[in-house]
């Protein structure tokens, strides 16, 4: 386990999300509406679409491809679709917003 | 450039002026140095969602509408915790009980109301409160811990709400009432009635026709006395029995009052610069006390402020409806008969259903719902329209039966194997669906889709899921009213109609006022919105791009394993050597997998990697086919009377003429047209949201084709002679379906439901057409290319790109 510097949050839009690739797998990085910072990696359980490109609603996102919804703290997927993706833990600096990933 | 910015003082830091203050930023962001004082110590909140929190429904920080970070990042000086005391209209500057001094240019007073108590002896006991803000909410939340009796004074609205409340926390409840029955000033007798039983048996006790007289107790109240000599026990005791408006400050400073601060159609006071709106305000006679008014003062002042033409407030007509679980109370309008009207009543003890519709001169004036108010929205917009509802108001009063499925279609059904697709879109099989309502126990469309997914996607299967939903849940259907999606109950006409008329200028608005289930909504509710708000104020509302689907983010097709796809504009499909050039040149320098012919006459580059979008663009520079969008995608063309011996006109040029027309038009769904120069119609034109097929001599002009998953041939709309009305026809009938159709609903279908004749006669008028395209070029006008604007701005291409 190694913890990551990998951005700052102005680096992401509000609702909007980044990615980047580590060990040959991608993670996308989301900025919730209230500033906080999710990880999970960047694969719907369901046809592997870029959960990355999705529309963030709440603390969920909406799969790009055939709307799977993924809760982003947990990975879990909504009912009625099941599965799970891996999530990442995420630390902020409040003072420099230096985004921080453990992976 | 850097004009000195006017002074604004808004005084009071609630729902109406901050609402102003928002929609005023988005009018004219530079215009104003912007200061708000609020005697409260917390930032705006949503004061409607008190009586939620109080019943465990919501969290205190779930109320929050700006937090402080918005006050922050919109530049507003925000003094919380400060009262202003006083105004010095001469000099034009306000000052606040903890020695800040504010100077203004204009002054906005939104200090709302104030709790009505009653002045009885023993009113300034301890435990002796009103249900008005957040520290009464605190209040009883700590007094429900070591005390039990409650007593509401006043069973309306609020009274009600506090009561339920309070029940939630455990206390036992009276409700005292100086009338025979409750919520009298929005209920008739028989509704009251069935209220009250509703709540009696939620735990609530009432004590009617009840006069206060004083508050027992020594430091704390102990009870209360009514002028019968009967007495009750309380160890709280909640005032619920109106609000006045706060007018003290305005009285003060000179400006004039009557019940409320009096202020004309823009919200002007008699002094020059300073303005009122809200719950402290008093407009022709009426203080409102309800958030629905206060939004439309607001959306007029803010325009006032910003220096928009705006036309004056009027007046607003009101609904009401009850937050209490379990209870579902809707009134709207005169509610109680007056001479000359007639009255329709629905009374169903047995389900507890009651219905009251009030109509006069065939106008429906006021209505009243009682246990059922799935109606009430819509019932509200007939009452604002005041439409004639003659010869159908048996219909608004038992509601529109669902259509009932034909027994042949029953039969199929039944006939059906179990391992047959009904959903294609999911795969789910009539088995899967038939367990979902068997042993699954759904009983609605609704709850099949959560089920099973079936019908969530495209949607085509609907009429088949109702059909086994009738075959194997029989009786026990229920008829679910369904909104646009899970998050609301309200439909489109509702909703656009909501949007208008409180002026709601973002998405997060409608989703708060409008009282959505999911917070930020989802995947279909945001994209509709977006859209309903941007076709409603094209000059003033800002696209939320975070709201749009994928493919209008990146203005480009994301494909199944993420890479993306490239058409650039070409105009009705014609290009030249040098353009082929440019794109094979930029084909092969970014490795694109394939370059294919789109069913539109386009290039389609296949299989582009998301960073390499905005290089490829700018190589490219062309425009941006939109091929991705609810937008105008392509015009195809035959090759017409340039080369066609067939040929009868140019439908090469009225090709391009329409699509650099309509070129980056936001639609309901994605727009195709296509022109023909002859009646042969090899741009098969009849297979189009909008095709023109020439003749001799003119050309026909069609609607509402559709090549897609349901085929729908044209109906023939008009023939006309010249360009000119090709144009301005195209142009109507695209802006009256922008503003008709429901988001995701292609022409095709809208065409269908509406029927054609009724467009037909939309656009019969010459006047209306031009007034259509006035509209349309309003909007066309404030487009700009987004391919050139992600390349030019860094801030939009980091997006691309990943992070580290």
């Amino acid at each position: 386990m190694t913890k990551k510097l990998v951005g700052k949050v102005t680096d992401i839009d509000t609702r909007g999300s980044r990615t980047f690739i580590v060990n040959d797998m991608e993670i996308a990085l989301f900025r919730l509406s209230d500033g906080e910072v999710l990880a999970v990696e960047n694969k719907c359980p369901h046809k592997g679409g870029a959960l990355s490109e999705g529309m963030v609603c709440g603390t969920k996102v909406h799969c790009p491809l055939h709307d799977w919804k993924i809760d982003l703290h947990s990975g879990v997927a909504m009912d009625p679709d099941k599965g799970c993706i891996n999530t990442f833990e995420v630390e902020v600096d409040p003072n420099s917003g230096s985004i921080y990933v453990t992976i | 450039m850097t004009a000195a910015r006017k002074k604004l003082v808004l005084v009071g830091n609630g729902m109406a002026g901050v609402r102003m203050i928002e929609h005023l930023l988005k009018l004219n962001p530079e215009g104003y140095e912007i200061t708000i004082f609020g005697s409260e110590p917390y930032p705006n909140y949503n004061r409607i969602m008190l009586s939620s929190v109080l019943a465990g429904g919501a969290k205190m920080n779930e109320i929050i509408i700006n937090d402080l970070e918005w006050y922050h990042s919109q530049g507003i000086k925000l003094h919380m915790g400060h009262t202003v005391i006083s105004i010095d209209s001469e000099r034009r500057k306000v000052y606040s009980d903890k020695g800040i001094v504010a100077p203004y240019d204009e002054l906005i007073l939104a200090t709302g109301s104030n709790p009505f108590m009653l002045s009885i002896p023993g009113a300034d006991k301890e435990g002796v409160i009103a249900f008005r803000d957040i520290k009464d909410c605190q209040m009883m939340q700590k007094t429900a811990e070591s005390f039990k009796k409650a007593i509401v004074i006043g069973a309306g609205l609020l009274g009600l709400e506090a009561a339920r409340g309070l029940l939630h926390l455990g206390m036992e409840v009276t409700v005292v009432h100086i009338h025979d029955y409750i919520m009298e000033r929005q209920l008739d007798e028989a509704a009251s009635i069935m209220l009250r039983r509703e709540l009696e048996a939620q735990g609530m006790r009432f004590l009617l026709h009840k006069q206060s007289e004083a508050i027992l107790g020594k430091k704390r109240v102990k009870g209360l006395l009514f002028t019968d000599g009967s007495t009750a026990d309380a160890d709280l005791i909640v005032m619920a029995v109106g609000i006045k408006p706060n007018v003290e400050l305005a009285k003060k400073s000179g400006v004039q009052i009557n019940r409320g601060i009096i202020v004309n159609d823009y919200m002007e006071t008699n002094i020059p610069g300073i303005f009122a709106l809200g719950e402290c305000a008093e407009h022709r006679g009426i203080a409102y006390g309800l958030v629905a008014p206060l939004y439309e003062q607001g959306a007029v002042l803010a325009k006032r402020l910003a220096g928009v033409k705006v036309e004056g407030y009027t007046g607003s007509v009101t609904s009401t409806k009850l937050k209490v679980s379990g209870v579902d109370v809707f009134s709207a309008g005169q509610f109680a008969e007056p001479a000359g009207s007639r009255s329709l009543r629905y009374q169903d003890e047995i389900e507890g259903v009651y219905k009251k519709l009030v109509i006069q001169d065939d106008v429906l004036i006021g209505a009243v719902l009682f246990g059922d108010t799935g109606d009430g929205a819509g019932l509200f917009s007939i009452i604002k329209n005041k439409e004639s509802v003659k010869g159908r108001e048996k219909e608004l009063l038992l509601g529109i039966s669902a259509d009932v499925l034909s027994s042949t279609q029953g039969n199929r059904l039944e006939a059906m194997p179990d391992d047959e697709i009904i959903c294609g879109c999911n795969g789910v099989s009539k088995g899967t669906i038939a367990e979902a309502i068997g042993s699954g126990g759904c009983n609605s469309v609704g709850q099949i889709k959560a089920c099973t997914k079936a019908s969530a996607s495209c949607g085509g299967c609907k009429p088949l899921v109702e059909g086994l939903l009738q075959l194997y849940a029989g009786d026990s259907v229920t008829v679910v009213k369904e909104g646009i999606c899970g998050c609301t109950t309200l439909n489109r006409d509702e909703i656009v109609s909501e949007i208008k008329r409180m002026k709601l200028m973002t998405v997060k608005e409608v989703m708060n006022v409008l009282e959505w289930g999911q917070e930020e909504g989802c995947a279909k509710c945001r994209p509709s919105l977006n859209y309903y708000l941007g076709m409603l104020w094209p000059e003033d509302y800002v696209d939320e791009k975070e709201s749009r689907y994928t493919n209008e983010r990146y203005h480009a097709n994301i494909q199944k394993d993420g890479t993306y796809s490239v058409v650039p504009r070409i105009y009705g499909g014609v290009t030249s050597p040098s353009e082929l050039k440019k794109i094979a040149e930029v084909a092969e320098k970014f490795d694109v997998p394939m370059v294919k012919f789109t069913g539109g006459q386009r290039l389609d580059l296949l299989g582009v990697k998301k960073e390499d979008l905005p290089k490829m663009w700018e190589e490219l520079d062309m425009p941006s086919g939109h091929a991705y969008g609810k937008t105008l995608r392509t015009v195809k063309t035959c090759v017409g009377s340039t080369f066609c011996r067939f040929g009868t006109q140019d439908s090469i040029s009225m090709g391009i003429t329409l699509e650099k027309q309509f070129e980056r038009l936001n639609t309901p769904g994605k727009v195709k047209l296509a022109v023909s120069g002859c009646p042969r119609n090899c741009a098969e034109a009849t297979i189009k949201d909008f095709g023109v097929v020439a003749i001799d001599g003119g050309w026909e002009l069609h609607i509402g084709g559709n090549g897609g998953v349901h085929v729908r041939a044209t109906d023939l709309l008009c023939v006309v002679k010249t360009e000119d009305e090709v144009v301005e026809w195209a142009s109507a009938f695209l802006q009256y379906y922008r503003e008709e159709a429901g988001w995701n609903e292609r022409t095709a279908h809208w065409v269908e439901r509406v029927g054609v004749d009724s467009i037909k006669k939309a656009l019969e008028s010459r006047e209306e057409r031009l007034a259509l395209k006035g509209r349309i070029e309003t909007v066309l006008s404030r487009t700009t290319d987004p391919w050139k604007q992600i390349i030019n701005e860094s801030e939009l291409r980091k997006n691309f790109e990943t992070i580290t």
